[in-house]
């Protein structure tokens, strides 16, 4: 380790002025913008948009489970329908587009210390290429056969035949042609964010001063760089397999009494690189999740962050694990013995890091100043809810375990909490708490907290009865469950309450929705550092930061991004750009 | 899954070599009031451009790796019938190294200042390339010609695939190429110029570099490699 001695004074930095492109118009300045924070917005708004949509989808078919047989208009087929959208765009165009592209474009230059992305025009045709991403995938709505039904993993042989809704219409084309722009556009953003966190940092912001939200966003985006050219390989083998009949992935297959032309594919050679992303997604979303939560609890916790280096390399290693158990949402199709014990054991070893984190947000909590604001409660919610999920990965992780619960809605139950409501929370507390930078005012606390207890207690009111319906043999996947002898009466009333609890979740969204638009305007004065927090993007001279971010001069980094409430320090917290040393904080080695 | 796995190690290797130089181990909570003294440890003195492509040749790096994976597994099956590789792929493997190998000599001319060698090798480069891709194009005629076309059988499939992607790789280089010719011929600063050269032979050989493996998967080395390699360990 260097031994290194404390230096009140330094010399000016010497950091490279980067180029920065002034926009010229009102075009250049908001629509065609190369201005990171422009670009966040643009992301945000649109993932938000289509996020909508998909709740609006999810509602539809809690009414057909809730109220089975009620709604004509809801046939098997746009049952199919409503669940694959509804999957497609959480995961992939409302979670990694918010966490990446939002918060990653927002947060990443202002939090380094940069002017900007290191490549702007990149990070703009990023952008443009996600909405057209966004609009091919909407038109698969209006397309003649309607959007693919395949399922949110599009399985083949079905995904591609005409037994499903779409395959052989327009929408598996549209669905693959708009995942395979998706890619190409997060691939240009990527690069933005890794290039900007190893280059852009600011004079003395080495990587271990780095906040834990930047350290979760790069870990996560280098591995969704390493991971989503496999969601790529499969989506173009599978547009060629649908559209010029070659055979990559579909066997010889009867349909209809007819043999179709394909001959000799592997479907699981698909599940393989479907899953190979899929895992790794997981943890793209989480990861950033995982960062933001660290901050918004020290932060208003008025403590830092218990085993800073230890979080780090919990991190890494969490991103590095998950690159190997894959297969274990393969449990179903078949193995070799060994290899699903392998992915068993690396599935649980993931627990480890996982768990470090959580004990170090429980210890950061600990004898801190914890002031209840809405970050804070969505960020206490975020705990709670991420233990619970993963509590129920424990269980599918093993095989024996898996098979007889994969079909169930056990495990509907499990990847909602884990990966659904645990990261949803995160990026509701980071609104509340990065709102005031971005317009200048908070958002309205009375809204605000209705919103919070709506959310946290109907998601758990909508989620812990499905572990229940799981448990008693209750089938995922099934659009009409009336005729079951699983189906009890009772079974059928928690349905129906489920149901009854995702209207009103939902309806609490839309306040959120209202209060994000009517606070721009209405909210109370934030002021540049309303939540007195150390890093650089509160230090702006204006808030909202001005093009360039920093005013004339960069800031220097003398400190990690964690000193409150240190002792001998005037107030409870000392921003990274203050210079001068204090007594040491009072975290042990 | 095993290629894109050694090529993960790859990476992974990497990333721990360069992480291990960035004091992981060092206790930010007690380095108050210091900025000046993490000399190395603020950003690397590559140019940011070389760093960004660096990252983009991961990328794609880890795309190929995927669909020799891909290919390795679907070739386990017994039903696999390869297709013969036209001879012109030689003659194609020959070009494109002669491209690489025009456009290092653009480098080379760049940091000695020779404007006219350096648009020289440009020109040369682009041409070869163009060449390239003309000659897999003649390729792919010569196949469906002789009946193997692209939906007849997987191991055809996978042929035009991996060959079509390689070729649009090399396609999107041309533009990078062609605005770099550009400013060679619009005379742009020298320092300049020499970094887009420089960017375009790192993207040229690392394309010459897939290309290589590729051919030694579609021609059936690499498998054979992997069988000699199999019995040295069992």
């Amino acid at each position: 380790m260097v031994d290194v001695t404390p230096a009140d004074a330094v010399p000016p930095a010497e950091v490279g002025e980067m180029e920065l492109y002034h926009p010229h118009s009102w075009w250049t300045k908001y629509v065609f913008s190369q201005d990171a924070k422009v670009i966040a917005i643009q992301y945000s708004a649109t993932a938000t948009s289509i996020g909508l949509v998909a709740l609006v989808l999810s509602w539809l078919m809690r009414l057909q489970l809730g109220f089975p047989g009620t709604f004509d208009f809801i046939t098997p087929e746009a049952y199919y329908q409503f669940i694959t959208m509804h999957g497609m765009i959480m995961v992939i165009y409302l979670l990694t587009a918010l966490f990446l592209g939002g918060f990653g474009n927002y947060l990443i230059p202002l939090m380094v210390g940069a002017r900007d992305m290191v490549f702007p025009y990149v990070n703009m045709l990023s952008y443009w290429i996600y909405l057209l991403a966004v609009l091919v995938l909407v038109s698969s709505f209006f397309a003649p056969g309607g959007p693919t039904g395949a399922g949110w993993t599009l399985y083949p042989p079905q995904a591609i035949m005409s037994g499903t809704p779409g395959g052989q219409d327009w929408g598996i084309i549209l669905m693959l042609s708009s995942l395979i722009l998706f890619i190409i556009g997060f691939t240009m953003g990527g690069l933005n964010y890794v290039v900007t966190v190893l280059q852009g940092r600011t004079r003395g912001m080495t990587l271990m001063r780095l906040p834990l939200t930047v350290w979760g966003i790069f870990t996560a985006t280098v591995m969704a760089l390493l991971a989503f050219p496999a969601l790529f390989v499969a989506c173009v083998m599978m547009l060629l397999d649908r559209a010029l009949g070659t055979s990559f992935f579909m066997p010889a297959i009867v349909e209809m009494g007819e043999q179709l032309q394909h001959n000799g594919g592997s479907p699981i050679l698909f599940q393989h690189l479907f899953w190979f992303f899929g895992h790794p997604e997981v943890y793209i979303v989480a990861l950033p999740a995982f960062g933001i939560v660290s901050d918004l609890i020290s932060t208003h916790a008025r403590k830092n962050i218990f085993g800073y280096r230890m979080m780090v390399w919990a991190i890494i290693a969490i991103g590095a694990l998950s690159f190997v158990v894959w297969a274990h949402h393969m449990y179903v199709s078949g193995m070799n013995p060994y290899f699903g014990f392998f992915f068993a054991t690396t599935t649980l070893i993931i627990a480890v890091p996982t768990a470090i984190k959580v004990y170090n947000w429980v210890l950061t909590l600990w004898r801190g100043d914890i002031h209840l604001t809405i970050p804070m409660l969505f960020a206490l919610a975020f705990i709670v809810t991420f233990v619970n999920g993963g509590l129920t990965g424990l269980f599918l992780g093993n095989v024996v375990v898996d098979v007889p619960l994969s079909d169930t809605m056990f495990v509907v139950a499990h990847f909602h909490m884990v990966m659904g409501v645990a990261p949803i929370l995160v990026i509701f507390g980071a609104i509340y708490h990065w709102y005031p930078k971005v317009t200048g005012r908070l958002l309205d606390e009375t809204l605000g907290r209705f919103h919070f207890w709506v959310t946290f207690i109907g998601a758990y009111l909508i989620f812990f009865p499905m572990h229940y319906l799981g448990l008693m043999g209750v089938p995922r996947r099934y659009a009409e469950l009336t005729d079951m002898t699983i189906m009890t009466e009772s079974a059928h009333h928690l349905n129906s309450f489920i149901s009854i609890m995702a209207f009103i979740v939902g309806f609490a969204q839309i306040v959120f929705v209202f209060n994000l638009i009517w606070s721009i305007r209405h909210g109370r004065e934030a002021g540049g550092n309303p939540w007195r927090a150390t890093t650089l993007e509160w230090q702006t001279p204006q808030t909202p930061p001005a093009h360039g971010n920093f005013g004339k001069e960069l800031p220097i980094v003398y400190r990690w991004a964690y000193d409150y409430s240190v002792p001998g320090a005037k107030e409870d917290f000392i921003p990274q750009n203050v210079p001068g040393a204090f007594a040491p904080s009072r975290e042990p080695a | 899954m095993s290629v894109i796995l050694v090529f993960l190690l790859v990476i992974a290797g990497f990333a721990g070599w360069w992480l291990s130089h960035q004091r992981l181990m060092a206790k930010p909570w007690l380095e108050q009031g210091m900025a000046g003294d993490f000399v190395g440890f603020d950003r690397s003195a590559l140019p940011t451009a070389k760093i960004g492509l660096g990252v983009f040749l991961a990328v794609v790096g880890c795309l190929f790796s995927l669909f020799t994976s891909a290919y390795f597994m679907r070739m386990g099956l017994p039903d696999w019938q390869p297709l013969p590789l036209p001879r012109l792929l030689w003659l194609n493997t020959g070009v494109l190294v002669l491209s690489s190998v025009a456009l290092q000599c653009a480098v080379i001319a760049a940091r000695r200042g020779q404007t006219d060698m350096v648009r020289l090798g440009l020109a040369t480069a682009g041409l070869t390339a163009l060449a390239f891709l003309a000659g897999q194009l003649m390729a792919w005629r010569q196949l469906t010609e002789d009946g193997y076309l692209l939906a007849s059988n997987p191991a055809n499939s996978f042929f035009y695939l991996i060959t079509a992607m390689h070729g649009l790789h090399i396609l999107g280089g041309l533009i990078g190429l062609g605005r770099t010719s550009a400013s060679a011929w619009n005379g742009a600063r020298p320092q300049r110029l020499s970094l887009s050269v420089e960017l375009c032979a790192m993207y040229w050989h690392f394309l010459l570099f897939v290309w290589l493996c590729i051919f030694a998967v579609l021609a059936g080395w690499a498998a054979t490699f992997i069988d000699i390699c199999r019995k040295l360990l069992t």
